[in-house]
């Protein structure tokens, strides 16, 4: 059974170019204004989304289960330390850039992102490359809609991502011999990247990102195992090759460029067959339950024509 | 070998280490496991009650083997102090060691049971296929002889034998902090910490051992 339904989304209910460039003057106004902006970010801390009918029907992971259980290196390596030593970070004033092979270099205040992107709300599977998955209510946009705003040109055939590098704010970064190279890069080919799942999050649970969760932006690619899904990212760049990522330069036999979700490829030192799904409650006997994992988590109907013709095996 | 005290040192005014050793002489090991088990019946609990964060089974399983490296490190410290400040907590050894043991049977037993549901098939797929659990496992074999053997009893029936098996000890550190490192991404600093500390006390033996060969030469 898929794990979700996919909407073909009819043509008319895609937003009008003309329509959302009005809305976009229309921010512009606000802020000059002075209604909208920095000032105003506790407004922002609930975000208007439509609902979206990217949605599974599983139980969604608890809040505070999905913002205490956290894998972000930069704060620390236990998952407790996101959510503990993240508080210096200052994910606002954000400027999140793209450039590369585009026709329009751009850079965009993330505040000023979030007021004039059409925001929705979709719940989706997260599955951790160590065997864990949630249930995540995402809000944000598609990433096709910001990439098509700087105009990738026609020999862009990769994206890649960059988070922040703040040693001062990320007490994770430093020491002497550092967990990954810093910063945290990832990629998706392009096609990836234009694929009406992956989306740039800017909330979860209706509200703006903690720090722990990859505030002020992310990207969100549920197919995938959840380190690709690449957090408080400040650039993006369209490129030509395959860029590299943190943990394939880590390990590259055991994290691919890929890393879609693939119960029929183990870990070199776990299998990925099931998974443990987090937040249950109830503690050791409350019947957290174990699930097999599904291939692209579920997500197959939507993604496995990216890799007709892949053999998956080897472009892990 | 041992490094017999200087009895010239004893002349001092106040010989501290000496007044240790004999408040230690009062103490029962019996509290080493009663205190030892505080941290697994504390963490049982906090898991029982929901209260072990979202993943509530994993980390009662790194807690105990987290725990078991820590005994692991008070059982390796008994000599190096006793070596180099005449304090002696060789009674405690014992204990300190089969509290290694227990938490890592606890470590196992939780692996067993709530982590793979006693899903022998799984199980059995884990040891023949996972490096990690191998070496675990293997630890835990040898952890199994440890524990069988350190009955006073045990100790006279193997005469000499006793200390030679009981060398294995260094072999479960080592295979401990390897399996600590295979389970993890990267190389974070917790079983870096753990590796270095071990690695320091197994140093020390190796350096007592090679300075008494060439005494003995």
């Amino acid at each position: 059974m898929p794990a979700y339904k996919f909407p073909t989304i009819p043509s008319s209910e895609i937003t009008p170019k003309a329509l959302f460039l009005k809305r976009r003057q229309f921010m512009t106004g606000s802020l000059a204004a002075g209604l909208i902006g920095a000032t105003s970010l506790p407004a922002l801390a609930a975000l208007n989304a439509t609902q979206s009918r990217y949605i599974v029907n599983d139980k969604i992971t608890p809040k505070e289960d999905a913002t205490t259980y956290n894998n972000y290196y930069e704060f620390g390596t236990s998952k407790s330390d996101p959510a503990a030593y993240s508080g210096d970070f200052k994910p606002t004033p954000w400027t999140i850039k793209i450039d590369g092979m585009v026709a329009k270099p751009m850079e965009f205040d993330v505040t000023e992102l979030i007021a004039k992107m059409p925001l929705e709300e979709r719940i989706y599977r997260f599955r951790c490359v160590e065997a864990w998955s949630m249930v995540v209510p995402w809000t944000g946009f598609m990433l096709s809609e910001l990439l098509k705003q700087a105009e990738p040109l026609a020999s862009a055939k990769y994206v890649a991502f960059q988070t922040a590098l703040r040693p001062e704010e990320m007490p994770g970064v430093g020491g002497f011999a550092p967990v990954l190279d810093w910063p945290y890069k990832e990629g998706l080919r392009l096609d990836e990247a234009m694929h009406p799942l992956t989306l740039m999050a800017v909330g979860i649970y209706g509200d703006i990102l903690p720090n722990q969760n990859g505030a002020p932006i992310r990207l969100v690619a549920p197919w995938k195992y959840g380190f690709k899904s690449i957090k408080s990212i400040e650039r993006i760049t369209l490129v030509d090759k395959q860029p590299s990522t943190a943990w394939n330069v880590a390990a590259p036999g055991e994290y691919g460029f890929y890393s879609n979700v693939n119960p029929e490829r183990d870990h070199p030192r776990w299998s990925q067959a099931s998974e443990r799904v987090l937040g249950a409650g109830g503690g050791f006997f409350g019947g957290g339950t174990k699930r097999d994992t599904e291939k692209f988590n579920g997500y197959g109907d939507e993604v496995a024509g990216l890799y007709a013709g892949m053999d998956l095996q080897v472009d892990y | 070998m041992e490094i017999a005290a200087n009895p010239a040192a004893n002349v001092r005014k106040t010989d501290y280490p000496r007044q240790i050793n004999k408040t230690l002489a009062r103490i029962s090991p019996w509290w080493i496991y009663g205190l030892g088990l505080i941290p697994a019946a504390w963490y049982f609990y906090l898991g029982a009650v929901n209260d072990l964060g979202a993943n509530p089974i994993q980390s009662f399983e790194h807690l105990l083997g987290e725990w078991a490296l820590r005994f692991m490190i008070a059982t390796l410290l008994v000599t190096p102090i006793r070596d180099l400040t005449r304090v002696n907590f060789y009674r405690f050894r014992r204990a300190l060691g089969l509290l290694t043991f227990y938490y890592v049977l606890f470590h196992f037993l939780t692996y067993f049971t709530l982590d793979r549901g006693m899903n022998l098939p799984v199980i059995f797929v884990d040891i023949v296929k996972r490096p990690y659990i191998i070496v675990g496992m293997v630890a835990f074999v040898c952890l199994i002889a440890l524990a069988a053997t350190s009955s006073n009893r045990a100790i006279r029936a193997l005469g000499r034998g006793w200390a030679l098996l009981h060398k294995l000890v260094y072999v479960v550190a080592t295979l401990g902090v390897i399996h600590f490192f295979m389970a993890v991404k990267s190389w974070p600093p917790r079983p870096s910490v753990y590796a270095t500390i071990i690695g320091v006390l197994l140093a020390y033996r190796l350096f007592v051992w090679v300075r008494d060969q060439r005494r003995a030469a």
